[in-house]
């Protein structure tokens, strides 16, 4: 523990940098993004009240919460593994393709007659840890920047879940493989009671170790932290496998969910919102620090924005642009400058006000 | 060999013709059939083709093209990637009196004398004909929400078009919801889903049109875990086709589609033996809009389109 503290000096002042001094306001972080997350529900209190009904059915709660809350389940398994990498100073843009091969896989074992789900599932995730193993290598072995060395999973995965599945959508029927995207159990989703349990594990294994401090003295000094005795080459191996099992559980719900593996859509483009969930989560792509609990907040703002643009009934061109203000906007209240700016503004549009009626 | 090939174009089609086909590539399932069902139709035929895959790159099939002309072929049959810069190589195909056929997608060129014909189906058709279904089995009165496909597709717009038009006739029938799957399964599911929940579990749906089956599939499985039955208390209609949408109506879940032909293979040779022919008179868009499907016959179509 003594070992890092200089990178846990220098912990402490990218912290104060990002965010607000002092130990009184370092909740103010979490403020936000549920400020956000909120007003968001809010929104669509107004919009139609019956959004927040939930029901009872078939063994199940039923509601547009539910949904938002099942809906949601891949990119917070992403935005978990996605969180590590981003601590590190990297980048893992290969999660969705990583998606689509785990499912492809599953779908294609499944087909054979009689393997018994714990093989299917395992080999789905060994799949996942290898596919991270292959960016892991490439990143902290070879040296090649993340960005590219996950790009070119990106690329060349979907081809081989395509080549897999033979350019084919592969169907499968096996109801207990069916049960890990849309079953339940207690009433509550299968997809939420693995993004529950992924995130309690990754909390123990992450805070209750050293091993979240070398993930973050890792990301913010990588030289500084091997003088210091860390092995950062074998911790960025480690999250690159992390984040590659967490996109093969991803892509196994999604692929149960459907009943099936499409190559060409699955985890299509869901790369892109795990970094999205992360940095609303208030994360910087530099590294450093990093919150499980604020990343699933972001992956929850997300949904919440998707479902509700689909409630809405406004026309489908205006779903981007909607999400692009809104993110836009979430960004810019956790900027201390825009809301110092803000706050300066107040008073003059006071006094403005006042003037008016004098 | 090069002098018998032309001589060939003369004659009748006894021997064997050459064909080339310049195919965009294997990117989905609906177009793999398409390759597979040219491919054996030129087997039957007796005719020799070329296949080139040009695995979605313009150039590619540009390339293939010249190949094509270079080896003095009867004919060409290009499936575009694009609509457009197709003018200098078919200008090329005249030059050397090679008649060429468009199948699937549209080219954009100013002069359509570069091109014997385009075979095609139209999305507008297509989505007339669904509603027509529809608009019968409910007698005009009906909720439907949509499904629609990616924003600004050629096959989203002119569906919605065509279905649209119907529905302008019915004034009881309206479409009450209506947002983007993107064409995906799992975004079927997904919109569906918020659909059901907005509109008091689905109670005030009469119908779900969606612009492909993969959407529909989707759906399907929403509806089934909203505790509805989907053919039964919603209706549920498509285009495409594809063999799992046959199964669903097979299964009384789905209730209609209209197939998006992918044998052109066949309608092609015989335009191209007719021009060879000597038959001169031939127009320049022919209209392959596939037929519409329902459960009475679901069945035996996926029995046929599954033992191939």
């Amino acid at each position: 523990m003594k070992q890092t503290q200089p990178c846990a000096d220098s912990l402490q002042q990218a912290r104060l940098a990002r965010y607000s001094p002092g130990s009184t306001k370092a909740s103010a972080r979490y403020l936000w993004p549920l400020a956000a997350l909120i007003l968001l529900l809010a929104a669509n209190l107004l919009l139609d009240a019956s959004f927040f009904q939930l029901s009872f059915q078939d063994g199940r709660l039923y509601g547009s919460l539910i949904d938002i809350l099942n809906r949601s389940a891949p990119v917070a398994l992403l935005a978990i593994g996605m969180s590590l990498v981003i601590a590190t100073g990297g980048i893992d843009l290969s999660v969705g393709a990583v998606m689509a091969i785990a499912g492809s896989i599953c779908a294609n074992l499944l087909l054979q007659a009689d393997l018994p789900l714990v093989l299917v599932i395992t080999a789905g995730l060994a799949t996942g840890i290898a596919a991270g193993l292959i960016n892991g290598t490439l990143v902290s072995y070879l040296r090649i920047q993340p960005i590219v060395a996950t790009l070119l999973l990106m690329v060349a995965g979907r081809g081989v879940a395509q080549l897999i599945n033979q350019g084919q959508i592969v169907t499968f029927l096996r109801p207990d493989f069916a049960w890990l995207g849309s079953g339940s159990w207690l009433g509550v989703p299968v997809p939420v009671w693995l993004v529950i349990a992924m995130f309690g594990l990754s909390q123990l294994l992450l805070r209750r170790t050293a091993l979240g401090l070398f993930i973050e003295a890792v990301g913010c000094n990588a030289t500084a932290s091997r003088y210091l005795g860390i092995n950062d080459k074998a911790i960025k191996l480690f999250v690159y496998a992390f984040a590659g099992f967490c996109a093969a559980l991803a892509g196994m719900i999604s692929a149960a969910d459907i009943q099936g593996s499409d190559a060409n859509n699955a985890g299509l483009w869901l790369e892109l919102d795990a970094i999205l969930a992360v940095v609303i989560g208030g994360a910087a792509l530099s590294g450093g620090r990093f919150s499980l609990l604020l990343s699933v907040i972001g992956v929850l703002i997300i949904q919440s924005l998707s479902t509700t643009i689909i409630v809405s009934g406004l026309p489908a061109k205006f779903n981007l642009l909607i999400k692009a203000l809104v993110v836009l906007l979430v960004l810019l209240l956790q900027s201390d400058k825009f809301r110092r700016q803000l706050s300066s503004w107040l008073p003059k549009l006071r006094k403005w006000r006042k003037g008016g009626q004098a | 060999m090069l002098a018998l090939s032309s001589s060939l174009a003369l004659s009748s089609l006894a021997r064997a013709t050459t064909i080339g086909f310049s195919q965009v590539g294997s990117e989905s399932g609906w177009r793999s059939s398409f390759s597979e069902s040219v491919k054996r139709e030129a087997a039957a035929r007796n005719i020799d083709l070329k296949f080139a895959d040009a695995q979605q790159k313009q150039e590619n099939q540009i390339r293939a093209v010249r190949g094509f002309i270079a080896q003095r072929v009867d004919a060409i049959i290009i499936a575009p990637v694009v609509e457009t810069g197709w003018a200098p190589v078919l200008r090329e195909a005249k030059r050397a009196r090679i008649p060429v056929v468009i199948v699937d997608r549209n080219v954009q060129v100013n002069d359509d004398s570069l091109y014997l014909t385009r075979i095609a189906s139209d999305f507008t058709e297509e989505g007339r004909k669904i509603a027509n279904w529809l608009m019968q089995k409910t007698d005009g009165k009906c909720n439907i929400v949509e499904l629609q496909g990616t924003v600004g597709a050629t096959a989203a717009i002119d569906r919605a078009k065509g279905f649209n038009e119907v529905l302008s006739a019915y004034p009881n029938a309206k479409i009450i919801r209506s947002q983007t799957a993107e064409f995906t399964r799992s975004k079927g599911k997904e919109v569906m889903e918020s659909f059901l929940k907005a509109e008091q579990g689905g109670r005030n749906i009469c119908a779900l049109w969606a612009h492909n089956d993969e959407m529909a599939l989707g759906a399907i499985q929403a509806i089934k875990e909203a505790g509805l039955k989907p053919g039964q208390d919603i209706l549920v209609v498509a285009v495409d086709g594809v063999p799992d949408y046959f199964k669903a109506m097979a299964d009384g879940e789905a209730n209609a589609t209209v197939e998006l032909d992918p044998h052109l293979g066949g309608p092609a040779f015989d335009v191209i033996a007719a021009y060879l022919r000597g038959d001169k008179d031939i127009s320049k868009y022919i209209n392959n809009t596939g037929e519409l499907f329902s459960q009475d016959t679901a069945a035996a179509e996926y029995q046929k389109r599954t033992n191939k």
